[in-house]
C-alpha cells in the first residue's frame, strides 16, 4: 500500500509560486508585451487599452523622454529627437544602414555601432531600445502587480551575433532578467503549433517592419525543431514605404527635402501602403514647409510595380531555407504568416503561388510573436509542470568562422547548426619564432572576409618560439542557447596555455552597461543599492530552493563529506541571505554555486542514464 | 567517455535506425536542454550547456552519413586522410570533372532544370556510395576500403554545396 506523505510542521512546501514572466516582441515598428495567465497567453494593453506600443522614442530637452504614441504624435515636428525604427540600427555601423540619406537623424559613426545625436545627448541604439523595453516592463509590472522574474525577448532569426548582443544588452539596461533571446518565427511557431495542435513540416514567413525571416520547422508533440532558417536582416515593410516615398518625390518632382518634410512624406507613404491593402487606390497629399502641396494618387498596380522586386527578394531566402532543410515545396504542410507587412495582398499572393497553398492567417500577425514568447517565458520561468512543457530546438542562422591567410574565411560552425553548439579547430604559426597570433572572428556565408560581418578581433600572445607550423593553437567557438558566441584560443604543444575570451566588439562592455544602468537609476531616483540587494536576495533564494530540491532527490549521488560540504555552504548562505549586505550574499551564493558544481554534473549524468533506461523499458512493452 | 553510439544506446555500425537515433536524442535533450534550467543555479546551467552541446554534436555526427562513417573509422583507429590522401581513382576524377563542367554550363545558362538533374544524379550517386559503405564497414570490416569511399562521398558533398551556390546565384 502506498503511504501518504506528511511534511514536518513548518516545513511544508509553499504552494507552487508562479514567477511573473513575460514575452516581449521588440519590433521595428511596434512592440508588445504578453504573459500567460491561467494557462492562456494574452497581450498586456496599456491603460488606454492599446496592445501595440509604437517603437518610437522622443527625447525631450529636460532629461525626460516619451515612448510610443506620445512620441509618434510629435515625429514630424521634432524628427531629429524622435527615433523611429531604431531596430534597424542595432549592432550596425553607419555604412551598413540602407537609405541613411533618407533618415532625418544626426548620426554619429562610432566604432561598431552608430549613435544618434539628440537634445538629450548622444544615444546608442541600445539605449533607445532600452527605453522601449523599460516602458513595456513598467506596463507589465503595473498590470501583473509585481516585479518580473524574467523576460523572453524576440529577435529576427536572421539577426547576427552583433544584433543579438545589442538586444540582450538593451534588455539588461532596461532592468530585465533576460531569460532567453528567442527567434521571432520560432515564437510564432510555438503560438501557432500549440493553438492548432499542428504536426509536420511548417514554414513561418515573417515579414516585419524592417526584417525578413523564413524558418522551416518540424513540429511534433512536445517538440519544436527548427530545421533551417534564412532571411534578410534589412528587408521589411519600411522598404515598401521607402519605395512609395521615392515614387512621390519623383512623381511630384520635389527638390531635396528637409528633415520635417521627409518625415511627413514617409508617414504619408506608409499610410498609402496600408490603405492599399483594402482599396484599389490611395491618396497621398501633404503640405510641405515651403507651402507647396503634394497631391497624388497611388494605384494598386503602380504600388505592385514599384515593390515587385522587394516581394521577389523574399523568395530567394525561402528557396535557400528549403534547400538547406533538404525539403521540397510539397513537403510543407502549412505556411504561417507573421508580421504586419504580410497583410499586403501582393505578399499573400506571392507566398501562395510559391508554396502552392493558401497561407495561414488565422493568428493576428502583429501579436503572434509576443504570444509565443510569453508561452516560452512561462516554460523558462519554471511555471509549467514537467510533461506539460515542450522542447525547443533552434539553430544559428549564419555560419561562424575565422579569417585565414589571404583574407579567406575558414568556417568553424556552419549555419543551421542546432544550438547550443561548440566547435574547435587547430591553427598553426606562419613564421619561425612567431610569438603572437591575431584572430578575426566573422559571420556570414561568403568566402572572403571582406564580404562577411566582422564580429571581433583578438590576439593570443606568449606563444613560445617554435619553427613555423609547429605550434598548435586550438580555437574554440561556443554558441549558447541565445545564439550568442564566445571564442577562446590556447596554445597546446608546450603545455603553455594562454587563453582569451572575447565578446563581440559590437556589444557594449559590461562596464558601459553598469554605467548606463547607474545613470538611469539616478535619473529615476531609484536606489541602486536597494535594487542590487533585492536582486541578490532573489538569486540566493532561488539557489537555496534548487539546492534543497536537488539534495532531497539525489543525495545518494554524494559521499557523506561531499554532502556535508554542500550543507555547510547552504547554511552559510542561509545565515547572510536575510541580511542587508548584498556583497556578502553574493559571496555566499558564489560559494554555494561552486560547492554544487560536481553535484549538478552528476545529477545531469544520472538523468541522462534514466532517460535511456526508461526508453529501453518502454521498448520492451511494445 | 561513452562514444556517440553508446550515448544514444544504438548498435555500433554504419547502418542506422534513424527513428531510434531521433527518439534517443529527443529523450536526452528533454532532460538536459538549457530551457529546463533557465531558472536554476550557475552550476546546473553550466552542466546543462555542456551536455546539450555534446548531445547536439553527437547527433549531428551520427545523422549525416559522411560524418558517421568518418567517426566509425576514427573509432577503429583509421584515418580517413581527407587532407593527406588525395589520390583518387582516375575514372572517378574524370566523372567529377565532367559533372563540374556540366554545373558550370548550367550556371552560365541559368538553367534551373539542368541544376535539378545534377542534384538528382548526385543524390543517386551518394545513395550508391552509402550502400557500399554499409557493406564495407558493417559486413566486410574493410576499413581501408571504407576510407576511400568516404573520400568519394566528401567529393560529392562539395559538389552538392556548389550546386546550392549555383541555385543561389540563379535566384539572386
Amino acid at each position: 500500500m502506498a503511504l501518504l506523505q506528511i511534511s514536518e510542521p513548518g516545513m511544508s512546501p509553499a504552494p507552487h509560486a508562479r514567477r511573473l514572466a513575460v514575452g516581449i516582441d521588440l519590433g521595428t515598428t511596434n512592440s508588445l508585451v504578453a504573459t500567460v495567465r491561467s494557462g492562456v497567453a494574452s497581450v498586456l494593453p496599456d491603460q488606454q487599452g492599446r496592445a501595440l506600443l509604437p517603437s518610437i522614442v522622443r527625447y525631450l530637452g529636460d532629461g525626460r523622454s516619451e515612448v510610443g504614441y506620445a512620441a509618434q504624435a510629435h515625429q514630424t515636428e521634432d524628427p531629429k529627437n524622435t527615433i523611429v525604427s531604431v531596430k534597424r540600427f542595432m549592432g550596425r555601423g553607419l555604412k551598413d544602414v540602407a537609405h541613411v540619406e533618407n533618415a532625418p537623424y544626426d548620426f554619429v559613426d562610432a566604432p561598431g555601432m552608430l549613435q544618434l545625436r539628440t537634445c538629450a545627448g548622444v544615444k546608442s541604439p541600445v539605449e533607445v531600445s532600452a527605453e522601449i523595453l523599460r516602458t513595456l516592463r513598467t506596463r507589465a509590472e503595473l498590470s501583473l502587480g509585481g516585479e518580473l522574474a524574467g523576460a523572453v525577448i524576440t529577435v529576427p532569426a536572421y539577426f547576427d551575433d552583433a544584433q543579438r548582443q545589442a538586444t540582450k544588452d538593451a534588455g539588461r539596461l532596461a532592468g530585465l532578467n533576460v531569460l532567453r533571446l528567442l527567434n521571432e518565427p520560432t515564437a510564432a511557431a510555438i503560438a501557432y503549433g500549440l493553438e492548432n495542435a499542428a504536426e509536420g513540416i511548417y514554414a513561418v514567413y515573417d515579414l516585419g517592419g524592417g526584417t525578413f525571416d523564413i524558418s522551416i520547422l518540424k513540429l511534433s508533440k512536445g517538440v519544436f525543431e527548427v530545421v533551417a532558417t534564412a532571411g534578410d536582416a534589412a528587408l521589411g515593410g519600411d522598404d515598401f514605404d521607402q519605395r512609395v516615398f521615392c515614387w512621390v518625390v519623383e512623381a511630384a518632382k520635389l527638390p531635396p527635402l528637409g528633415a520635417r518634410d521627409m518625415r511627413k512624406l514617409l508617414v504619408k507613404s506608409r499610410e498609402a501602403k496600408e490603405y492599399l491593402t483594402y482599396h484599389g487606390e490611395a491618396p497621398v497629399s501633404a503640405r510641405l514647409s515651403s507651402g507647396d502641396w503634394v497631391d497624388l494618387s497611388l494605384s494598386t498596380e503602380k504600388f505592385c510595380e514599384i515593390t515587385q522586386n522587394l516581394v521577389q527578394k523574399t523568395l530567394g531566402p525561402t528557396r535557400k531555407a528549403l534547400r538547406d532543410a533538404g525539403l521540397a515545396v510539397e513537403d510543407v504542410k502549412g505556411v504561417v504568416m507573421v508580421g504586419g507587412a504580410t497583410r499586403m495582398p501582393q505578399i499573400q499572393r506571392a507566398v501562395g503561388e510559391f508554396f502552392r497553398r493558401a497561407p495561414l492567417n488565422n493568428l493576428d500577425p502583429d501579436k503572434v510573436v509576443a504570444l509565443g514568447a510569453a508561452m516560452q517565458a512561462d516554460v523558462l520561468a519554471g511555471n509549467k509542470p514537467a510533461g506539460e512543457d515542450w522542447l525547443l530546438l533552434d539553430v544559428i542562422p549564419l555560419s561562424l568562422g575565422l579569417e585565414t591567410m589571404g583574407g579567406l574565411v575558414e568556417r568553424i560552425v556552419p549555419r543551421n547548426s542546432t544550438i547550443p553548439v561548440a566547435r574547435a579547430q587547430e591553427f598553426t604559426t606562419y613564421k619561425d619564432g612567431q610569438s603572437a597570433m591575431s584572430f578575426h572572428v566573422v559571420q556570414g556565408e561568403r568566402e572572403l572576409v571582406s564580404d562577411c560581418r566582422s564580429l571581433a578581433k583578438f590576439e593570443l600572445r606568449g606563444i613560445p618560439p617554435m619553427t613555423a607550423g609547429a605550434a598548435r593553437i586550438r580555437v574554440a567557438f561556443q554558441v549558447d542557447a541565445d545564439g550568442l558566441l564566445s571564442v577562446s584560443a590556447q596554445e597546446k604543444t608546450t603545455g603553455v596555455e594562454a587563453s582569451v575570451r572575447v565578446k563581440p566588439s559590437y556589444g557594449l562592455a559590461d562596464a558601459d552597461i553598469e554605467r548606463m544602468l547607474r545613470e538611469s537609476y539616478e535619473h529615476a531616483r531609484d536606489d541602486m543599492h536597494a535594487r542590487a540587494l533585492a536582486e541578490q536576495r532573489v538569486e540566493a533564494e532561488r539557489l537555496l530552493a534548487a539546492t534543497r530540491v536537488a539534495l532531497a532527490a539525489d543525495a545518494a549521488l554524494l559521499a557523506p563529506e561531499e554532502r556535508a560540504s554542500i550543507e555547510r555552504a547552504v547554511a552559510a548562505l542561509d545565515a547572510v541571505g536575510g541580511g542587508s549586505d548584498h556583497r556578502a550574499i553574493k559571496l555566499a551564493t558564489d560559494a554555494l554555486n561552486r560547492a554544487t558544481e560536481e553535484f549538478a554534473a552528476r545529477r545531469m549524468d544520472a538523468s541522462v542514464r534514466r532517460a535511456l533506461a526508461g526508453r529501453n523499458i518502454a521498448n520492451l512493452d511494445v | 567517455m561513452q562514444n556517440h553510439f553508446e550515448l544514444f544506446d544504438l548498435k555500433l555500425g554504419f547502418a542506422l535506425d534513424g527513428a531510434a537515433l531521433e527518439a534517443a536524442y529527443r529523450e536526452i535533450q528533454a532532460r538536459v536542454h538549457p530551457d529546463r534550467f533557465a531558472h536554476a543555479g550557475d552550476a546546473e546551467r553550466r552542466a546543462s550547456m555542456q551536455w546539450t552541446t555534446r548531445v547536439n554534436e553527437a547527433y549531428r555526427t551520427l545523422k549525416s552519413p559522411v560524418t558517421r562513417a568518418q567517426y566509425l573509422l576514427e573509432l577503429q583507429g583509421v584515418d580517413v586522410g581527407l587532407e593527406t590522401n588525395t589520390a583518387m581513382p582516375p575514372e572517378f576524377l574524370l566523372e567529377q570533372m565532367e559533372l563540374r563542367e556540366a554545373l558550370e554550363r548550367a550556371g552560365a545558362a541559368k538553367d534551373a532544370a539542368a541544376l535539378d538533374r545534377l542534384r538528382i544524379g548526385l543524390r543517386r550517386d551518394a545513395r550508391l556510395l552509402e550502400g557500399a559503405l554499409a557493406e564495407a564497414i558493417d559486413a566486410r570490416r574493410d576499413y581501408a576500403g571504407a576510407a576511400g569511399l568516404v573520400r568519394k562521398l566528401v567529393f560529392l558533398e562539395k559538389l552538392g554545396a556548389e550546386i546550392d551556390l549555383a541555385y543561389e546565384a540563379l535566384e539572386a
